[in-house]
């Protein structure tokens, strides 16, 4: 599985460095940070000047088909009936994106990259089966606010690592 | 309330909204269904599963509006509650909605927090109702044939036949091992048997030594007997009018087989110590784990009673037998264990199941949900793992590896924990199974070294 870079601006090594890596560790798979400079066309909705997840993850889908990818963008994300997302994916499908436009870009690189390792592993937690978690600390609890994300570890609570096991092993039969 | 029994129902004439919020209710773990138009919404309310919560949106072109599914589903599904949702938020509208009894009313785009907030207050308070009437239920002790859910069709025969037989006065005798689940069959007999308003009154023979269960049957007369200070009822005028549940009818003794066999012929009964005889009009249901046959035909049991017993026998499977009601059962046994627990608990892990689903369960159902208490009490997480279960290792008293042939004493000794366990550290019935008395078995109980619980 990989990381995708898919923003407007100069990708930020060390950045997505740091998410392939936290990845790894939490999914225990290898992560590959994907060098591609093909990027959605049609993403953006001029009227909301946000950028439609739901065409996102189609285009994930069809330029990668059967591959798991994660899609960090700095374009601001929304769906049609919410103001805005922090990502999308597609439960149990490949396809996951998560953006840094909420994620406090102007607080510096620290909190910003904890807060992306966290929401990226919730996405591709998503893409692996995973729904949302009611236990607070854990990576796939659903955060609609900032404070909800750093409240989040970039973790995986006991019961999400043994569902993860549960789906991989269903996947793998 | 397990999440995907969540039922949430999207109606929208835009395909990417119902598209989205399918998604985005999906990946909270709700089961989520969409239709396109207020007809389409309309002809699905009112089925077999009801839904939790329908998101309705206000302005539909063509056929009916949001406010006409509203009003639909108030008729059709009291249970869901309904959001409304429009592009074209106006005071009278909303006014308009909530008088019809919309639960809330958003305007899109919502925030995500807002959507979140109106879901899960919705889904939280329904959960409190559902948890409430399961305790209700399980204080109450009101089963219904639902209840005992299963997918086996050993098990849905008997549920055919006792759902008859609930609607006839007849006497039932429930066939099954121990934990089976023979008083919970008796129970949801009563509840759906025209005597539903009277009484259910359970009682075990093989709990009593046969003078007090003869008092505790027929009641007994002030004076009776040295510390009958006072009249009282006895189980037969207890459930008047309503069911009485005989439970290990096949442990009773030869004396109160006789009695048991003139009250059902007579349906007539005195007290212990009394002249007065006694009417009553109740249904009978019997229950045993034992073969009657074989104890008629070994002169332990009455002929005659059998056959009085006997008049629609309803034999439950073990659970070995019904091995695809497992996960079923799992689920619904936690659901009850987490409630009385107070303890959320979601499921077991995927190897937890394979060790479940391995065990052979002498205990039946009763074991299970032992195991499961056990789990749920003990677990860290919202889903138990194998070692939160701690099943016994099958093992088999006859079947020692070769080269550890164990010695006469030992299986003596295997075989005697092993009844002990199966009855639940019940002496007098361990020893009625072993074929000896209780102090021989307690004399062994002594050289091997076990205690019986206080």
């Amino acid at each position: 599985m990989g990381v995708w870079w898919i923003g407007a601006s100069r990708p930020d090594a060390p950045l997505l460095d740091g998410v392939c890596a936290r990845l790894g560790r939490v999914f225990a798979h290898t992560v590959s940070l994907f060098e591609d400079v093909r990027r959605p066309a049609d993403s953006l909705d001029p009227r909301r000047g946000q950028h439609s997840s739901g065409r996102i993850l189609r285009f994930l889908g069809a330029a990668r088909p059967g591959q798991r990818v994660l899609a960090v963008t700095d374009a601001d994300l929304f769906v049609p009936v919410l103001t805005f997302v922090f990502g999308e994916a597609e439960l149990g499908g490949h396809a996951a994106v998560v953006s840094t436009a909420r994620l406090g870009r102007h607080e510096g690189p620290a909190p910003l990259r904890a807060r992306l390792a966290k929401e990226a592993i919730h996405e591709l937690g998503h893409t692996f089966g995973l729904v949302h978690c009611p236990e607070r600390r854990c990576a796939m609890a659903r955060s609609s606010q900032l404070v909800d994300v750093d409240d989040k570890e970039a973790e995986l609570c006991s019961d999400c690592r043994s569902l993860l096991r549960d789906k991989e092993r269903e996947g793998a039969t | 309330m397990k999440r995907e029994r969540v039922r949430v129902l999207v109606v929208d004439d835009e395909e990417i909204v119902r598209e989205s919020l399918q998604a985005w209710l999906s990946r909270d773990g709700y089961h989520a269904e969409t239709a396109r138009d207020g007809r389409s919404a309309i002809a699905r309310l009112g089925g077999p599963l009801p839904w939790s919560l329908l998101l309705v949106d206000l302005k539909m072109p063509g056929g009916p509006d949001g406010l006409a599914v509203l009003e639909e589903s108030k008729k059709r599904e009291p249970g869901a509650a309904v959001v409304v949702m429009t592009a074209y938020a106006t005071v009278d509208t909303a006014v308009t909605a909530m008088k019809l009894g919309a639960y809330d009313y958003i305007a899109k785009p919502f925030e995500p927090e807002e959507l979140s907030l109106v879901v899960n207050r919705i889904v939280d308070e329904q959960a409190l109702r559902h948890e409430n009437a399961l305790l209700r239920r399980v204080v109450r002790k009101e089963y219904h044939f639902r209840d005992l859910e299963s997918r086996s069709p050993a098990m849905q025969s008997v549920f055919e036949l006792a759902r008859t037989a609930a609607r006839s006065n007849s006497t039932i005798l429930v066939l099954g091992e121990s934990g089976t689940g023979k008083e919970l069959l008796a129970r949801a007999i009563h509840t759906e048997s025209p005597r539903a308003r009277g009484p259910f009154v359970a009682v075990s023979c093989a709990a009593l030594p046969e003078t007090l269960l003869e008092s505790e049957f027929f009641g007994y007369e002030k004076g009776a007997f040295t510390g009958a200070v006072s009249r009282r009822r006895g189980k037969f005028e207890a459930a008047h009018d309503g069911t009485l549940f005989l439970d290990e009818i096949g442990d009773v003794s030869a004396k109160l087989q006789m009695d048991l066999l003139r009250v059902l012929e007579e349906r007539r009964f005195t007290r212990v110590g009394g002249t007065e005889p006694i009417q009553v009009d109740l249904r009978i249901i019997a229950a045993t784990h034992r073969d009657l046959e074989q104890l008629v035909a070994a002169g332990q049991f009455r002929q005659d009673l059998y056959y009085r017993l006997n008049v629609i026998p309803v034999k439950l499977p073990p659970l070995r037998e019904r091995c695809e009601d497992l996960p079923l059962l799992v689920e619904s046994l936690l659901e009850q264990l987490g409630t009385e627990l107070g303890r959320a608990v979601d499921g077991v892990s995927a190897e937890a199941m394979e060790m479940l689903l391995a065990h052979d369960w002498p205990g039946n159902v009763r074991e299970l949900r032992n195991v499961l208490e056990r789990g749920v009490v003990v677990a860290h997480g919202r889903i138990l793992q194998e070692s939160d279960l701690a099943l016994p290792p099958r093992e088999s008293p006859a079947a020692a590896p070769e080269g550890e042939l164990p010695s006469l004493e030992e299986v003596e000794r295997r075989h005697v924990v092993r009844v002990l366990d199966h009855v639940r550290g019940n002496v007098s019935h361990a020893a009625r199974i072993l074929g000896i008395d209780r102090s021989t078995l307690y004399d062994k109980m002594r050289r091997f070294g076990l205690r019986t619980e206080a």
